[in-house]
């Protein structure tokens, strides 16, 4: 691959421009659940572009955004309108306003067609491989007209968001505090509309106005997964943005060559680059990922198992200590825990390889059987077990029958201090319901 | 009882047979391969039919327009009825996201078709491959919207634009592959009837058949499900698998209209003919039905049009047809209508001025004669009356006007007087009026110097029954006392003795 910069650089720039300042945006319209209104602004914006494009002639910025800023608004109006007039959900009425905008637009644009040079696949999937063929003079340099359009929509769109953070903020996470302080969130939410119409149509020559809602939606995405605070996800969304306009050109021009093809389109790529670095951060996000909560569960499931074999084994050496058993059945083999604690033969193999090496278990001849620590930790099990039992009778009134499966849950969450408060609480009590005793915290205290 | 249990039970085993006939007809149909011979949409030029092309189509002289038009009438209504449960469901843009990720399954089955050595425009093939990643994109909705905290919304856009992205790519190399063999891909994107042949249509018609007799068989289970999910499952249906039925009817009926309507408007069809039905009435069957005829309608419209302007998108005439029957219902729908919604407020507010007027002519008569009974001849100057109440000139003389016509009151030479009629309802309104400001200022213990404006709002909507309850609360005795004194009367220094 040869990188042209005279080419690739316009069209690189193009690319970040133009998904950083949707992305900007796209914060709020994640935030606000208002990603499908975004949607439907840009595939609303048709009819408007395809008027301004009658009436001019010509392929001028001014006429355009006019027209965007009001099938933009109109759009967020009608939406509004029918979700009321026709008691019907956001979506549905967001579905009936575009479609039909669109439709209207598709017509106009086949219509125009012989008119002015334009037709629909260029307005859906933008081409922005193009960029650097319209040029306008700038300060004695030659740069892309669409550089230059989608640059200053990008400042717009920064001095928005910086200009009006806090009252972005709070109309996003918290209207009626907004407004009880004065914050009109209709106004904020209908400058957020027209911003977005106009990201739209500066961007829609480059990747299309449906590509510009992959820029708008995913890299907020992407960073609300990343983040909890709002400066930050602005931040790392438009990184990905960014991100994503380079690799997804980078990929545009060399994936196809391995398959023995010329280049693809780039916003196609860009969408799927994006998609990509969303899917990465879903599945391994520091806290939220799918990868992380699963490997959290699994330490838990660890865990648990461990407690209940540990706890199991006491109560073995509770009952010899009774003689309602014979001495040798203290100890357990793997098949006996199988069947006790309904656990898969792997998950028991690593519970019980963990508790031996933290010195609670020992095993003699394929019998398992607990350590001095073991039976220190069994104890505790033990003891919160039933100190739970009888707090939930005492305290919390609920029958003896239906006490064992919550006091299983609560055992392993249970530490010294809160066993202390429970035992407190029930007056120290030396049996549980069940009429078995609780064992003290101490060994010999009583 | 029983009767009715197997008259249910034989109209079921109707649908079923009609069903699996449905089925024998889509697998001979799905052999069938289809050649469609198309323009690309950038060809320029919209001519105007000429006569003998509109002769053609109003008369359906092509067996290829009647099967065309009979297919996308059954494919709207299909998708009508489908809608009409989805959308109660609050899933009405899932299809969007659904048609948009089908995308890449059609370049991917084009491609994979032809390094085959296969046909790689027949529909099957293609239909297959967007089925495959348009239910892939559904899944990927439900685990981001299940594992992340991102919301539906949220979820739904990132599917329907990374896929319909990833399609995008896919197609800038198809369109490498032989120069012009993808044209026909294009009409998936914005929908080309023109393009369809009649085993095409057949097809759409059998899918379509097939979704209409589904709906029908489980329209009570369907209901249950999207009115009450926990009640449905207390009831012991399979919510899932219901859930899962409904969720396969909109795939196959998403698919198949594809090729009709475009990728891009094809959730139209689910959503503008059920929310456009739900301007005529509140019932589930009646909304589905007239979601259903809508449907049929706007797709015999949209595609009779494309059939005479074969350049114009197929699927922007079918959707602009039901946007025009939307448009209809929106203003002329006989439930919600605009129409009707302004008729009834403006009966509503010329209602409660007309007693307004009563009552306010009650009380300046009361005000003259406050012991003595009645008199037929006593009257009261418009202009008194105008000043009792804030309102402009132009309505005092249009609220007489409808009570002179209603014979409540009698007009001469700017006076006003009570007629019988008009005597006895102002004074059950004043009475009324009274009852509730007495109850506010014993029971509600509302100032007296605000209970008129409260009384005001609600003695409109007094039933008798309220009346009746409110007489015994406070202890009045409707025959002696027909209309209590007034409370700010009673309540002045001077009438406290």
């Amino acid at each position: 691959m040869i990188w042209n910069w005279q080419l690739d650089g316009w069209i690189v720039a193009a690319g970040i421009l133009c998904a950083v300042a949707s992305a900007l945006l796209g914060n709020f319209l994640v935030l606000r659940r208002l990603s499908m209104l975004g949607d439907a602004i840009s595939h609303a914006i048709l009819p408007g572009l395809a008027v301004a494009f009658l009436i001019s002639n010509s392929r001028s910025s001014l006429p355009m955004f006019v027209g965007a800023v009001i099938v933009g608004v109109l759009t967020a109006l009608f939406t509004e309108w029918i979700r009321g007039v026709g008691k019907v959900d956001e979506g549905a009425s967001m579905g009936v306003v575009f479609t039909s905008l669109f439709a209207l637009g598709l017509i106009m644009i086949v219509q125009a067609a012989d008119r002015v040079d334009l037709d629909a696949g260029c307005v859906l999937y933008g081409a922005i491989e193009l960029t650097p063929l319209d040029t306008i003079k700038l300060l004695g340099f030659d740069i892309p007209r669409a550089v230059v359009v989608l640059g200053s929509v990008t400042v717009l769109n920064l001095m928005f968001v910086v200009l009006f953070f806090k009252e972005l903020k709070l109309t996003s996470f918290d209207p009626s505090l907004a407004t009880s302080m004065g914050v009109s969130s209709t106004w904020m939410h209908y400058a957020l509309m027209v911003l977005v119409a106009v990201t739209a149509v500066a961007s829609f020559e480059s990747v299309g106005n449906i590509l510009v809602v992959a820029m708008f939606i995913v890299p907020p995405a992407t960073a609300y997964l990343l983040t909890d605070r709002l400066g930050i996800m602005i931040l790392i969304s438009t990184g990905v943005a960014a991100l994503s306009a380079v690799s997804g050109h980078v990929a545009a021009v060399v994936v196809p060559t391995w398959f023995g093809y010329q280049s693809t389109t780039t916003a196609g790529m860009m969408a799927v680059m994006v998609g990509a670095l969303f899917g990465v951060a879903m599945l391994f996000a520091p806290r939220q990922g799918v990868v992380i909560k699963w490997l959290r569960n699994r330490a838990l499931s660890l865990r648990i198992l461990c407690d209940d074999i540990v706890a199991t084994l006491y109560r073995r050496s509770e009952h010899v200590a009774a003689d309602q058993v014979r001495m040798d059945d203290v100890s357990m083999n793997v098949e006996e825990l199988t069947e006790t604690l309904y656990a898969s033969s792997r998950q028991l193999r690593s519970a019980l390889a963990r508790l031996r090496r933290r010195g609670e278990l020992e095993q003699v001849d394929g019998q398992y059987e607990l350590t001095d620590r073991g039976i220190e930790h069994g104890r505790e099990l033990v003891r919160s077990h039933r100190l739970w039992e009888q707090y939930l009778v005492s305290e919390a009134s609920l029958h003896p029958t239906k006490i064992h499966d919550k006091a299983e849950k609560l055992e392993h969450f249970t530490d010294r201090s809160l066993r202390d408060q429970l035992s407190d609480a029930t007056d120290s009590p030396v049996l549980d319901p069940h009429g078995q005793s609780i064992p003290p915290e101490r060994r010999g205290d009583v | 009882m029983s009767g009715k249990s197997s008259k249910v039970s034989s109209w079921r085993t109707v649908a079923a047979r009609l069903l699996l006939v449905l089925l024998l007809i889509g697998c001979s149909e799905s052999v069938a391969l289809a050649a469609p011979a198309s323009r690309s949409i950038a060809d320029r030029s919209v001519s105007w039919p000429t006569a003998s092309q509109w002769r053609r189509v109003l008369f359906l002289e092509d067996y290829n327009t009647r099967v065309v038009l009979l297919g996308v009438a059954v494919l709207g209504a299909a998708a009508g009825l489908v809608g009409s449960f989805t959308l109660l469901r609050k899933r009405a843009l899932l299809g969007d996201a659904l048609a948009h990720a089908s995308t890449p399954g059609i370049a991917l089955a084009f491609m994979f078709a032809t390094a085959l050595g296969l046909d790689g425009k027949s529909l099957p093939v293609l239909l297959l491959g967007a089925t495959i990643t348009g239910v892939l994109g559904i899944g990927v909705v439900l685990v981001v919207r299940s594992q992340t905290r991102l919301k539906e919304d949220a979820a739904l856009g990132i599917v329907l634009s990374v896929f319909f992205g990833a399609g995008v790519a896919l197609l800038g190399i198809v369109q490498q592959m032989e120069s012009g063999s993808a044209a026909g891909l294009e009409g998936f994107i914005y929908g080309k009837t023109a393009s369809m042949n009649a085993s095409d249509a057949r097809l759409i018609l059998v899918a379509s058949g097939i979704a209409v007799v589904g709906c029908l068989l489980l329209f009570k289970e369907f209901k249950l499900l999207c009115f009450d999910e926990n009640f449905a499952g207390s009831r012991g249906m399979p919510v899932l698998v219901l859930d899962l039925c409904l969720m396969a009817l909109v795939v196959l009926v998403t698919i198949v209209g594809l090729q009709a309507v475009g990728l891009i408007l094809v959730v139209a069809l689910f959503v503008t003919p059920t929310a456009a039905a739900r301007f005529w009435t509140e019932k589930l069957w009646r909304v589905a039905g007239l979601s259903a005829l809508m449907g049929g309608v706007g797709g015999v419209f949209g595609a009779a049009a494309s059939a005479l302007m074969p350049r114009l998108p197929s699927g922007a005439m079918i959707v602009l047809a039901s946007t025009a029957l939307f448009a209809f219902s929106m203003f002329f729908g006989t439930a919600r209508g605009v129409l009707i919604r302004w008729l009834r407020r403006f009966r509503v507010n010329r209602r409660v001025r007309r007693r307004h007027l009563l009552r306010g002519l009650y009380e300046l008569l009361e005000l003259d004669e406050p012991d003595s009974v009645f008199r037929r001849d006593a009257r009261v100057p418009v202009e008194t009356v105008l000043a009792t109440r804030s309102w402009s000139r132009n309505q005092l003389s249009r609220t007489i006007a409808s009570a002179q016509h209603e014979e409540l009151i009698t007009l001469r030479e700017d006076s006003i007087g009570l007629t019988q009629s008009g005597y006895v309802q102002a004074a059950r309104l004043t009475r009324e009026h009274r009852l509730w400001e007495l109850y506010l200022i014993t029971h509600a213990e509302v100032a007296p110097s605000r209970v008129d404006r409260d009384a005001d709002a609600i003695e409109h909507v007094l039933e008798p029954e309220l009346v009746d309850e409110l007489e015994r609360l406070l202890e009045q005795q409707p025959v002696h006392i027909a209309v209590p004194a007034s409370p700010h009367d009673s309540l002045s220094p001077g009438a406290l003795q």
